[in-house]
């Protein structure tokens, strides 16, 4: 299916002008890396209230914790793998356990980084931030939704963590799809199995969907662009319905989205579960679809593990 | 109440011998805890809280205070005793110190007691979250001033010297940071750990005003607090050289007293010590 291609990171950049137009408390730091993460944007439009902290990952987040003490709203900006990785620690002790109001983009996320290899692709992030108390973690899923989700984070008082990406990917959402962070949706309905994505997997898993219509199997795809608060209820709903999930993430399989999917089914419903992410294994360079081919981010492995999961159901009934 | 008010020489030198006492009880009430560190800022704290920091214990939320941002954040029964001793919190509450349901954690929390501003005890972190308060309230084009409160061993971690060479390139001159220098660590002396020689060096290469004094010499605190004050375009250090437990003879000069608590023999060594230094005190005619 033809889909708009579009930056996630775009949507960031422009939700950000678009908070800087509307409240002067909004400031953005960044760690050498505003032409990548594309901050440089609100930079250009409102130099003063834009802070380039050098490669001091740690010092720019400590830095927005205090910022935050003073009133602004502080949001921070570098690739995932150093914001949530380098500086984990400071995020738990500083600013989760402190409560301050500082927002987290964290750019580049996923194996589709691409040449970059190994060391620039995120693919811990979900894990290490939704253990975190008073953490919030979004994943959206293409540029519409990342502007929405980064608007509504402002509105949240506390750490929210957003994920994005570096590729452009394809647009599921519109301008005018609600969006509400800790509710999530079905894109499309169905009766034979949920698929539970994130991220660009809600395109590839919508993809596996037609597909699998033409198989005669009727698959259900839910949006989960929030990680942490997690929306039980649609987790639930969907899986009593279908009696049967696969997860769906551009991340290690290890306690990220499905993980928390499965928590919730574990504990109040329990269905069979088949994952698809990333196994174990760290990523390397390539290009980013030869990547998310080698490595199983595919609509194909969604559409091999569905049948899968179908065919364990039936066993167990 | 509103803060910074002028105090004899005196009147601050007993204040101090109060604030000690404080420390040696909570940390042997609670059974654990830090008092070599402690007992090293006591004059630090003693003359910041009451002659310099402009502050309201009746409005911690009061726009205009100055702020104050604990680097060393595991002299909790010096930061607890200087916050009730100045009117955040009642006295009685201190020996309630590290036990479950107390405000009084053993690392503080910037929710309780009141007067925190902000969490701590991971050390390296608070030296950021001091340049980023300097760094709003400048931008924001507030008069406010940030003091800071570190030790070397905050200074060995990698972070601190992010946060100074940040405080330094945005011109932080609003911000004042003393070092609780006592040259003692939990391992053993500093320089055998892992040496942070010469600190004053270190600060003026990474473009820093440095101060250096005798920490437990209150007009020395005093002079450096308040020339801090008009130093403009850098931040400014003030390192204090300090004496690990200071004020309880056995106490002084002892690794062994950065974490340990005293027992009742210890305790009453202690109180008796103060006591002796009170009377002692308290037979001088004030002080201008």
């Amino acid at each position: 299916m033809e889909r708009e291609m579009m930056l996630t990171r775009q949507g960031w950049a422009d939700a950000l002008k678009e908070l800087g137009r509307q409240d002067p408390r909004v400031v953005v730091l960044d760690a050498d890396l505003a032409k990548s993460t594309l901050t440089c944007q609100f930079k250009d439009e409102f130099p003063d209230r834009f802070f380039d902290m050098g490669i001091a990952e740690q010092n720019m987040i400590n830095v927005a914790g205090g910022m935050s003490l003073t009133g602004l709203i502080p949001f921070v900006s570098t690739y995932g793998v150093f914001v949530s990785g380098r500086a984990w620690e400071q995020i738990r002790t500083s600013i989760c356990y402190g409560q301050l109001n500082v927002k987290f983009g964290g750019a580049h996320g996923g194996i589709s980084v691409g040449p970059d290899g190994a060391t620039h692709q995120a693919l811990e992030e979900i894990t290490i931030m939704r253990v975190l108390p008073n953490m919030k973690v979004i994943v959206p899923a293409d540029y519409y939704e990342t502007y929405k989700a980064v608007m509504a984070m402002k509105e949240m008082e506390g750490p929210v963590y957003i994920r994005f990406g570096r590729e452009k990917v394809p647009t599921v959402t519109t301008k005018d799809t609600p969006f509400e962070i800790g509710k999530a949706y079905s894109v499309r309905e169905g009766t034979d199995v949920s698929i539970i994505a994130c991220g660009v997997m809600v395109a590839e898993a919508l993809d596996a969907a037609e597909f699998l219509q033409s198989k005669g199997v009727s698959a259900e795809v839910i949006n989960m662009h929030t990680i942490k608060p997690l929306d039980q209820e649609t987790i639930l709903k969907s899986a009593q319905k279908t009696g049967c999930v696969v997860t769906a993430e551009e991340h290690q399989k290890a306690g990220g989205m499905g993980s928390a999917v499965m928590e919730v089914l574990a504990q109040n419903y329990p269905v069979p579960v088949e994952m698809v992410g990333i196994d174990d294994t760290f990523g390397e360079s390539g290009n980013p679809s030869e990547l998310m081919e080698k490595y199983g981010i595919t609509s194909k492995e969604i559409i091999e593990q569905a049948l899968k999961v179908i065919i364990r159901k039936q066993n167990k009934n | 109440m509103t803060y910074p008010i002028k105090l004899t020489d005196k009147d601050l030198l007993l204040k101090a011998i109060r604030m000690r006492r404080d420390i040696v009880e909570m940390v042997h009430a609670a059974g654990s805890g830090h008092p070599g560190g402690s007992l090293s800022s006591v004059e630090l704290l003693i003359t910041l809280y009451n002659e310099f920091l402009k502050h309201d214990p009746q409005n911690t939320k009061w726009e205009d205070r100055d702020r104050m941002i604990f680097c060393k954040c595991h002299i909790t029964p010096a930061i607890y005793s200087i916050l009730s001793r100045t009117g955040y919190f009642p006295p009685e509450d201190l020996l309630t110190f590290r036990k479950l349901g107390s405000d009084l954690q053993g690392h503080p929390s910037r929710f309780h007691p009141h007067g925190m501003e902000m969490s701590g005890g991971s050390l390296g972190q608070n030296m950021s979250i001091a340049t980023g308060v300097a760094l709003g309230l400048k931008t924001q084009g507030k008069q406010n001033r940030v003091y800071g409160l570190t030790s070397e061993g905050d200074l060995q971690e990698g972070q601190s010297w992010e946060a100074i060479m940040s405080a330094a390139h945005f011109r932080l001159d609003n911000l004042t940071v003393m070092v609780d220098y006592n040259k003692l660590q939990i391992d053993g002396h500093v320089e055998d750990v892992m040496g942070v020689h010469p600190l004053d060096e270190k600060f003026k290469s990474f473009n820093w005003h440095v101060l250096i004094i005798d920490g437990h010499a209150i007009t020395q605190v005093k002079e450096a607090l308040a020339k801090a004050q008009t130093l403009k375009e850098r931040p400014t250090a003030i390192i204090a050289h300090t004496i690990k437990g200071k004020g309880i003879s056995f106490m002084e000069n002892d690794a062994g007293w950065h974490g340990k608590a005293p027992n009742d023999e210890d305790l009453k060594k202690a109180l008796a010590e103060l006591d002796e230094q009170e009377a002692k005190l308290s037979s001088l005619n004030p002080t201008p």
